[in-house]
């Protein structure tokens, strides 16, 4: 379900937001992979929702709690609070309906950790501003036709979805091209030009 | 030899040839329809040894027409058991590492007290005697063999169709008893189509004349036709459409033309007719009643007060549920409801669904994606089991 051809540079980031034996679950779990660092390096009690079955069978093989199921569909299923990490992540722009699995990802979870491409990074605007044509990239390789991202946003969109649904951003970290964190004390208009990936944690 | 067999078929069921387990007056078996069984025997198969702290017992629970005979050529049929692909020496579920126990269900007809047992009260076979058996007085019995065993926690407890149900009851109803649990293509209640399936089989059986209202033992008689049209119709629900067109088409029969006549010209109508007739030579009509009707009544979640989601509410157990993509007797959505109930009860459940066209039956055979799954699945939950590799 995870939508990006790079490496996954925000997996580390995100891993360091756990603490260990915590409860998590990762929506969009893919080939296992963040479940796999968080219970090897965390010993997460960790559960995994995955859309493609590919994934979800390398998952259970691999010796992991994953189910195939839809984030916009199969969230309501769980119960409030079940989880002290709900992670989401490089899959909110090929939801359906982000607002709603947000809101989703906020009752399920304690905490919730989005991490997502940042449509504002400066080389989509300039494909935009000086190509005229929808970005096509290392990090985005889709062309507008086939893309599985449906719903992108910048990281000014995203921190005012947050506030529509009442959620506190308690940390946020944007990576450059070469995965280094931007400088905390920079600027959201900064981190919205120079970030290509954002991971955001959030609580309500 | 059809008598020959049916002689031997009695034989295993009162004295069958594997291990029986035998409780006397003052341990009767509960039943759902209100009474006491007793005396009542349980006949099962072990491989592999339980080890000191008792923690590596594997309890396999056999389909509708399934027996204990798991991992062991079949004394009825001479067929290898219906599960050494998947369990042995070295193997997925390794009998090197495991204990693993499989019985014959109550009302079974391998051993374990059912319609073809002697009646201790009349000297004859039970027949109908025998009060309509469920799948939770299936799952008390196997919890009284694995008390025999000394075995507070079985490491998994695993099954295909029916055999899933008992999975799923066993979680139900001793959740601090099962650490892992697998059910595969099941469902937690049998569907108004299976339901239909079911009692066409039944009607079939109680069809032919010589079933004497099931007491045709007293007339050294058997309803072959009737058990056998009902094997060859359940028969058709355990494929796919595209699976019987990929081994059958439209192919004839050892003929160049049809023969404008009602033999077997196509392959597929051979092929039934041939599962049918073996079928009889192995199993016991009335006992194929009871198996169906167990099916039937099953439903986790009315026993629950209509919410699955409160037959498994608090459970530590780990799950994992395995779907085909052809099986339209327990299709995916039967298996997805039971993740949705996991899930609202906050389990741990893991959940594959598997591509083939092999239909229901797929369970059986050698599916790589299969054996993956409950390789991963059980090899994590050895290692929090803390059982060693």
């Amino acid at each position: 379900m995870s939508v990006n051809g790079s490496q996954r540079v925000d997996l580390e980031v995100v891993a360091n937001l756990i603490p260990p034996q915590s409860r998590v679950l990762d929506v969009g779990s893919g080939d296992g992979s963040l479940l796999e660092l968080l219970q090897d390096t965390k010993q997460v009690d960790g559960r995994g929702l995955e859309l493609s079955q590919r994934g979800v069978n390398e998952c259970v093989a691999r010796g992991l709690s994953v189910i195939q199921g839809d984030a916009d569909k199969d969230l309501e299923f769980y119960p409030d609070k079940g989880f002290d990490f709900v992670v989401l992540s490089q899959t909110l722009q090929a939801t359906r309906n982000p607002k709603l699995v947000l809101d989703e990802l906020l009752r399920i979870g304690n905490r919730a950790i989005v991490s997502f491409p940042n449509f504002g990074h400066w080389r989509v605007r300039l494909s935009l501003f000086v190509k005229g044509r929808m970005p096509v990239t290392k990090d985005l390789p889709y062309s507008w036709y086939d893309t599985p991202n449906i719903h992108f946003c910048t990281i000014r969109d995203f921190v005012n979805l947050c506030e529509e649904l009442g959620a506190t951003v308690e940390k946020a970290t944007a990576l450059d091209a070469n995965g280094q964190r931007i400088g905390l004390s920079m600027p959201w208009w900064f981190w919205n030009f120079f970030g290509q990936q954002a991971v955001f944690l959030l609580k309500r | 030899m059809a008598a020959q067999r049916a002689g031997k078929t009695n034989n295993e069921a009162d004295q069958p040839s594997s291990p029986v387990l035998r409780f006397g007056p003052d341990k009767p078996l509960k039943l759902d329809a209100g009474t006491l069984l007793s005396p009542f025997q349980i006949a099962y198969q072990t491989y592999g040894t339980l080890n000191d702290a008792r923690s590596n017992a594997i309890l396999v629970c056999h389909a509708l027409t399934g027996d204990q005979h798991v991992a062991n050529t079949n004394p009825v049929t001479g067929k290898p058991g219906w599960w050494e692909v998947l369990i042995g020496p070295g193997k997925i579920i390794d009998t090197n590492r495991f204990f693993i126990i499989c019985s014959n269900v109550i009302g079974g007809c391998l051993g374990s007290t059912g319609p073809a047992s002697t009646n201790p009260a009349t000297g004859k076979p039970y027949g109908l005697d025998l009060p309509v058996i469920t799948i939770r007085d299936m799952v008390r019995a196997q919890q009284m063999l694995i008390d025999h065993f000394g075995i507070e926690k079985l490491f998994c407890v695993l099954g295909g169709s029916m055999g899933g149900m008992q999975v799923l009851e066993w979680a139900s109803s001793y959740p601090e008893r099962v650490f892992a649990a697998l059910p595969i293509a099941t469902g937690a209640r049998h569907s108004s189509q299976n339901i239909a399936f079911h009692e066409v089989g039944r009607q079939a059986v109680m069809a032919d004349p010589e079933w004497h209202g099931g007491k045709y033992f007293d007339y050294g008689k058997r309803p072959e036709k009737g058990l056998a049209v009902a094997r060859m119709a359940a028969h058709i629900t355990y494929l796919s459409e595209a699976a019987l067109h990929r081994k059958f088409g439209r192919n004839l029969q050892d003929r160049e033309a049809l023969t404008f006549g009602f033999d077997a010209d196509f392959q597929i109508e051979s092929y039934l007719r041939h599962q049918g007739m073996t079928f009889v030579d192995r199993f016991d009509a009335n006992s194929y009643l009871y198996m169906t009707r167990s099916m039937d009544y099953f439903d986790i979640a009315a026993d629950h007060g209509g919410r699955l989601a409160d037959a498994f509410a608090g459970t530590k157990t780990r799950f994992c549920l395995v779907s085909f993509t052809s099986d339209w007797l327990f299709p995916t959505e039967e298996s997805r409801s039971i993740v949705h109930a996991l899930n609202a009860a906050g389990a741990s459940v893991s959940f594959v669904e598997i591509e083939t066209d092999r239909g229901h039956d797929a369970f059986l055979l050698d599916e790589p994606e299969l054996f993956a799954a409950i390789n991963g699945f059980i090899g994590s939950a050895a290692r929090a089991r803390g059982l060693s590799a």
